[in-house]
């Protein structure tokens, strides 16, 4: 086997002979960090004179936290919270997909569209978008779908047809796009051109050389910054109150509090619900990074293969296949192209009768 | 080589493999290839060098199409690259049949271009699964058998990164046969290597010409071009300085162009 002189050793192989026993293990005194510690014992007494101090507190009135964390109106508050996050999310990353793909094409009019988007929605505040999207019924009184100068086919009532939750999802969306547009046209620059050219002359269409080949390399590059993006959503959710959608966490914990005349712990229980998605958000992301380094990573293939033997025949798991597939060295019809000896002779037949 | 040579010969039935006639292309006001007629054989072994910028690599670029051409003509297996010719005018192809002609021109880059988040066994599957639309089982052989030929068999469960140089360049060699080309196109297949792992990608090279198969290789390795090619076409500025028999070129050049590289590498 040619390729058996690159093998590394497997996991659990015995050490080479030589050289194993001989060295000894460095033995010195480890330098010590003297301040380094008392810098750490000063941070954690600090922190924990906070924390006392915080439990006793009066003003943070920990009962009424305690009292109002699970409280239907928060809990459901908290699920609008979540599902105007995830929305317009998915919104925004399809969306976003379209206009880096446009910004990339040659057509100069599609690109300058795509410009011109950004230059409207990433310009503006977003809390000035969402009141906008909220007086939407009052420019737009109707929504008609025709023939444009003709009889419009149907024709909605704009307040009908959206109420405050979906104007505040459109509006965050389109929003969003914006920047998760340019967070994809990065992770598409960064894919090596020599990918799209190999993948094209292989004989695939441009939408293959793109679902196939450059998105999925791109995510190692889209998912960071988008996982930021679904976190910063998560805390502008507070904003939808501009156009006016009132049951997300924050308007509804402050509408409590309004009753209660008590904001500080309802800010508090606001926070936890918060942190508590952050938290998953952030699992979340972990592992589709994971999933996306796939062959970039310095994890081995496969561990538990016997490298050792070199050999040919044997069951292989196949890293994305759901049975392992029979490796069988090739049938007898094909020739190697591989021919395992050399010729010595011609290789290089001395260059000297050459000059 | 002498028998190469006659099957090659016995084997001509129709149009020529390639036919490049007077083959030119421009980078802005750069000319590159100042009008290049070619012609390559069924089963012919194609070797072109020349010094950097001689525009070997565009010249192999422009047989499938990845470099549009400025002017002149090049067809493969009878067939116009990129243009429709009726009623005496060309037609720009649309991407679609563009894509059709690339399926039978296998390609090997200089830097490999595996895809890096697909295994060795995904990236010599995906084309023929994608893009002939070849059912899965029947795909998964075949690439399992190629990597055996170029002896990486035991590597299909590998992801590009965990392989050397010499066995990506393999893998991109099994990729590209996966579509059943008729041309191979080679571009510099061995400049990215440590001088080792040559060795391992010249030899399925040199397989792969002995099975029949029509090739182009853009090499700098004059010991590959003498014992495999059939032909050699040296290059220089864009156009064809000298070509003809490996043999007599390399070791009686004719063109001071040609001696003084040739005294360089070889």
């Amino acid at each position: 086997m040619s390729s058996n002189d690159t093998i590394r050793p497997a996991a659990g192989a015995s050490p080479t002979p030589a050289g194993s026993n001989d060295s000894e293990p460095v033995k010195a005194i480890r330098l010590r960090h003297p301040w380094r510690n008392v810098f750490a014992v000063v941070l954690i007494l600090g922190f924990a004179l906070f924390i006392i101090d915080a439990a006793g507190r009066p003003a943070y009135d920990w009962p009424a936290v305690a009292q109002y964390v699970f409280d239907r109106r928060i809990t459901q508050a908290a699920l609008n919270t979540l599902q105007l996050t995830v929305y317009s999310m998915v919104i925004a990353i399809m969306l976003g997909v379209v206009l880096a793909v446009m910004r990339l094409t040659p057509n100069p009019v599609v690109k300058s569209l795509a410009w011109f988007y950004l230059w409207i929605f990433r310009g503006t505040p977003v809390y000035v978008q969402l009141v906008f999207w909220g007086l939407i019924s009052i420019i737009y009184q109707s929504i008609d779908i025709g023939i444009p100068f003709m009889e419009p086919l149907y024709s909605f009532e704009t307040n009908a047809a959206l109420n405050t939750f979906t104007l505040a999802i459109i509006g965050l969306a389109l929003n969003e796009a914006a920047y998760m547009a340019e967070i994809v046209r990065a992770g598409l620059l960064s894919v090596d051109k020599g990918q799209d050219e190999a993948a094209t002359a292989l004989g695939m269409s441009w939408f293959q050389t793109m679902s196939r080949v450059v998105l999925p390399q791109s995510m190692r590059v889209i998912i960071p910054p988008t996982g930021n993006e679904v976190i910063s959503m998560l805390k502008t959710t507070s904003l939808v109150t501009a156009v006016p959608y009132s049951f997300d966490l924050y308007t509804r914990s402050r509408d409590i509090s309004a009753e209660t005349f008590n904001p500080i712990p309802m800010l508090i229980v606001a926070s936890i619900w918060y942190l508590f998605f952050t938290s998953i958000l952030m699992v979340g992301q972990h592992f589709l990074e994971k999933r996306f380094a796939r062959g970039l990573g310095d994890r081995q293939p496969d561990r538990t293969e016997s490298t050792q033997t070199g050999a040919i025949t044997g069951t292989l798991p196949v890293i994305g296949g759901n049975q392992p597939t029979v490796v069988r060295p090739a049938p007898g019809g094909l020739p190697p192209i591989n021919p395992p000896p050399r010729d010595p002779g011609p290789v290089n037949p001395g260059s000297g009768d050459v000059k | 080589m002498t028998d190469v040579n006659t099957q090659a010969g016995a084997s001509v039935a129709g149009p020529p493999m390639v036919l490049a006639e007077q083959v030119s292309k421009s980078f802005g006001s750069n000319e590159v290839l100042k009008s290049i007629s070619l012609e390559v054989r069924r089963g012919e072994v194609m070797c072109l060098v020349g010094p950097s910028g001689s525009g070997k690599s565009t010249f192999l670029r422009c047989i499938n199409h990845l470099e549009v051409l400025s002017a002149g003509r090049l067809s493969v297996d009878g067939e116009l690259i990129g243009y429709r010719e009726a009623n005496g005018k060309l037609y720009e192809m649309a991407p679609k049949e563009a894509a059709r002609q690339r399926r039978d021109i296998g390609m090997v880059f200089q830097r490999f271009n595996l895809f890096p988040h697909m295994t060795a066994l995904q990236n010599v599957m995906e084309a023929p699964l994608r893009v002939k639309g070849l059912p899965k089982a029947q795909v998964e052989q075949n690439a399992l058998d190629l990597l055996a030929r170029v002896g990486l068999a035991e590597r299909s469960s590998y992801y590009p990164a965990h392989l050397s140089g010499g066995q990506q360049q393999r893998v991109a060699i099994a990729r590209a046969l996966a579509m059943e080309p008729k041309l191979m196109l080679f571009d510099e297949p061995t400049s990215a290597l440590d001088p080792e792992l040559v060795g391992e990608v010249l030899d399925v090279m040199k397989g792969l010409a002995k099975s029949g198969m029509t090739m182009i290789v853009v090499t700098h390795e004059m010991g590959f071009a003498k014992e495999v090619a059939d032909s050699l076409v040296f290059m220089d500025g864009g156009v064809v300085v000298e070509s003809g028999d490996p043999d007599e070129i390399l070791t009686n050049p004719q063109h001071r162009r040609t001696q003084a590289f040739l005294s360089k590498v070889l």
